[in-house]
């Protein structure tokens, strides 16, 4: 690997893109290259940095200075200025102070942990060299020439570490019933179908470090016996699918995928399957279906994918975050792992609060803060300045929480922050208004196979319109409650059973703005259109 | 099936009957089964679509931050409702779920470019980019 004195990382996640990210990219190498610097400086693109408006940014190491909204004009200055002079482009440094500027790996994380985003936006996602020379696939040599699966097992269960798609299930657990399940070939499923809104952490992984993803997935393999690994990532991610594609191509070639990897004896290799814009297809058995070239309809329960999953073998599905913890597992051990979060969460969490905050963006906390720590001291608080009305955890199959639970930490004994988007409404929103977006997704999104989710997703939007025009009536919400109980109880797989979860604990806590709807018929916040009331009043 | 479908999506624009019957030949499976897949998922469509598909996103984030206004803008600009196609065959306007650029918001695709932090004035400028383009 050729020595260079400086890296220049272009932000090109799609929003940079648009800003022309190419162009700058371009313009450095060109005025790098008519300098003679091109043996010592190196750019190179590094994926979405969860930048906010501006963009593109771009960070030169080793001072680690992030230069914001640059613009080709700006790439002489800043060429000339702090890579010849070694001066900052003051102008375009990004501080924290820069009103709305960005958001960039440089931001004001003091409070952040980060070891699964510790690469992300940090080295070049498409090159293999880097990755390894950050330490990475230690954890693969470790695995298959120090470690029985067995101990990789017990490693893993010992750490406790829990899935991080949302439904937090022990990971140990999931790879020890696939391990001793009977069955033909076994596999492995990253589920990268990131589709409830509110979350694009997988997103940032994909495209910042395809190979931790891919390091996870490998020992997992070894644990559970599987020869097969299968990525699936949504279909409207495609940066991400090629990053993923290109770094699967390097390891094979490295000898990290493919047959008798580090001459152990073990195969292992991965796949990426693209999936067609269907939310339902993060449900792991819906997954699985899909991959199969069927329509994504979940399966009945048990037996779960452990003992029977893609085309009948037993099958670890495991998320993109889940998979990445896994590594630093293996290679700190299970006693670092449990010291870091709370007593049943432990590690961290990728949060991704969004909506109306200030900065949004990913931060990877370890369990146990507030959420006002993640939404004030992180975020920022929110975009307009005014106070948050409420917070949707992991996203609209979460729960809704008002400021009331600002000061609750963020963990299993507390408040599970779900797949981890924080979703923020502020006080200018309208909580029926908010519900009304929330039926519509479950809506458009339930599979129609069974009658609950079918039905009663319609219902509940047709009965939350009604109240946003004005036409609800009181027994109305009586109604809505007991048809969210009777899908949670009733609808075969998650999604039913939780499109009605936000509703329902939304409920207590803005009791008087829906009355206010219902029986006033009046739209505190104005922004539902009441129409129906108008019409009458006319 | 489904990177047969996406293939061919891509390629041809939509997936007609008898693209469905000759993916059912092909594969060795009925052609209910295909359509089914076809019906199923929203990147597909069984109708001829404008050359740029703009898929904006009314997710709970998109929403907060705008997203209405943003639909009435493009609707504005091309003269069509959600769901239909202009005469000249270039723009198809859909309303879809989360496109994973929350932090962005409000967000929509055009194609395979994405564009985040819309405003209604932001609108003309990008459609032109594919008028022009074309």
């Amino acid at each position: 690997m050729a020595f260079y004195r400086a890296h220049i990382l272009v932000d090109t996640g799609p929003p940079a893109m648009l800003k022309g990210a190419m162009a700058v990219k371009a313009a450095l190498i060109e005025e790098i290259k008519r300098r003679g610097l091109d043996n010592e400086i190196k750019v190179v693109e590094t994926g979405d940095l969860g930048v906010r408006g501006g963009g593109p940014a771009l960070v030169i190491y080793p001072e680690g200075i992030t230069y914001a909204g640059v613009t080709t004009a700006d790439v002489p200055e800043i060429v000339e200025e702090h890579l010849v002079k070694g001066r900052q482009v003051k102008r375009l440094v990004y501080s924290e102070t820069t009103p709305g500027v960005v958001e960039t790996t440089e931001r004001p994380r003091s409070k952040e942990m980060r070891i699964i985003l510790k690469n992300v936006g940090v080295i070049d996602p498409t090159s293999i060299e880097e990755y390894i020379a950050a330490g990475g696939y230690e954890a693969v040599g470790k695995t298959l020439t120090k470690m029985t699966p067995e101990q990789v097992i017990a490693e893993i269960k010992a750490s406790q570490l829990k899935g991080r798609g949302g439904a937090a299930f022990p990971t140990g657990l999931k790879w020890e019933f696939t391990a001793k399940a009977q069955g033909r070939e076994k596999a492995v499923v990253c589920n990268a179908d990131e589709g409830e809104p509110g979350n694009f952490k997988d997103r940032l992984i994909l495209e910042g470090d395809p190979h931790q993803i891919i390091e996870g997935m490998i020992i997992a393999g070894y644990a559970v016996g599987a020869h097969e690994g299968f990525v699936y990532i949504r279909g409207e991610y495609h940066q991400a699918a090629a990053i993923m594609e290109r770094a699967i191509g390097l390891a094979r070639e490295m000898g990290l995928l493919g047959k008798n990897i580090l001459e152990s004896g073990f195969n292992f290799d991965i796949q990426v399957l693209r999936g067609a814009g269907a939310y339902i297809c993060g449900e792991e058995t819906a997954l699985l279906e899909s991959i199969e070239g069927k329509r994504g309809q979940s399966r009945m329960k048990p037996p779960f994918p452990p003992t029977y999953g893609l085309m009948g073998s037993p099958t670890v599905v495991n998320n993109v975050e889940t998979f990445c913890n896994v590594p630093h597992i293996i290679l700190n051990g299970a006693d670092w792992f449990t010291a870091i979060g709370t007593g049943q969460s432990k590690g961290t969490k990728i949060l991704t609060p969004c909506g109306d905050v200030l900065l949004p963006g990913a931060y990877e906390v370890p369990f146990g803060v507030t959420l006002r720590e993640v939404l004030y001291n992180m975020a920022g608080g929110t975009k307009s300045g005014k106070d948050i009305k409420a917070v949707m955890m992991g996203g609209p199959s979460g729960i809704v929480v008002d400021s009331g639970s600002l000061d609750r930490r963020l963990c299993a004994e507390d408040l599970q922050p779900g797949a981890g988007a924080l979703i923020v409404v502020d006080v200018d929103k309208c909580m029926v208004d908010t519900m009304v977006n929330v039926a519509k997704f479950f809506y458009h999104e339930s599979c129609g196979q069974c009658v609950p989710c079918r039905e009663g997703t319609k219902r509940m939007l047709e009965t939350l319109s009604w109240w946003a025009s004005g036409a609800g009536s009181e027994s109305d919400i009586k109604m809505l409650e007991q048809l969210a109980n009777t899908m949670s109880l009733s609808s075969k797989c998650g999604l039913g059973q939780f499109a009605g979860v936000a509703f329902k604990s939304s409920l207590p806590l803005f009791a008087d703005e829906y009355r206010a709807h219902v029986v006033d018929k009046v739209c505190p916040t104005g922004v539902c259109p009441m129409d129906r009331v108008l019409e009458e009043v006319n | 099936m489904i990177p047969l479908l996406r293939d061919i999506q891509a390629e041809v624009g939509y997936l007609s009957p008898e693209i469905m019957e000759t993916v059912a030949e092909h594969l060795g499976t009925t052609v209910g089964q295909v359509h089914g897949v076809a019906t199923f998922y929203t990147l597909f469509s069984t109708k001829p679509q404008g050359r740029y598909v703009i898929r904006l996103c009314d997710s709970p984030p998109c929403h907060l931050e705008g997203s209405a206004a943003i639909r009435k803008a493009v609707e504005n600009e091309l003269g069509i409702s959600e769901g239909e196609t202009t005469e000249d065959g270039l723009f198809t306007l859909e309303t879809v779920s989360c496109l994973g650029v929350c932090g962005v918001s409000p967000a929509m695709m055009v194609n395979d470019d994405v564009y985040g932090n819309l405003t209604p004035e932001s609108i003309p400028e990008i459609i032109n980019r594919y008028r022009e383009g074309d």
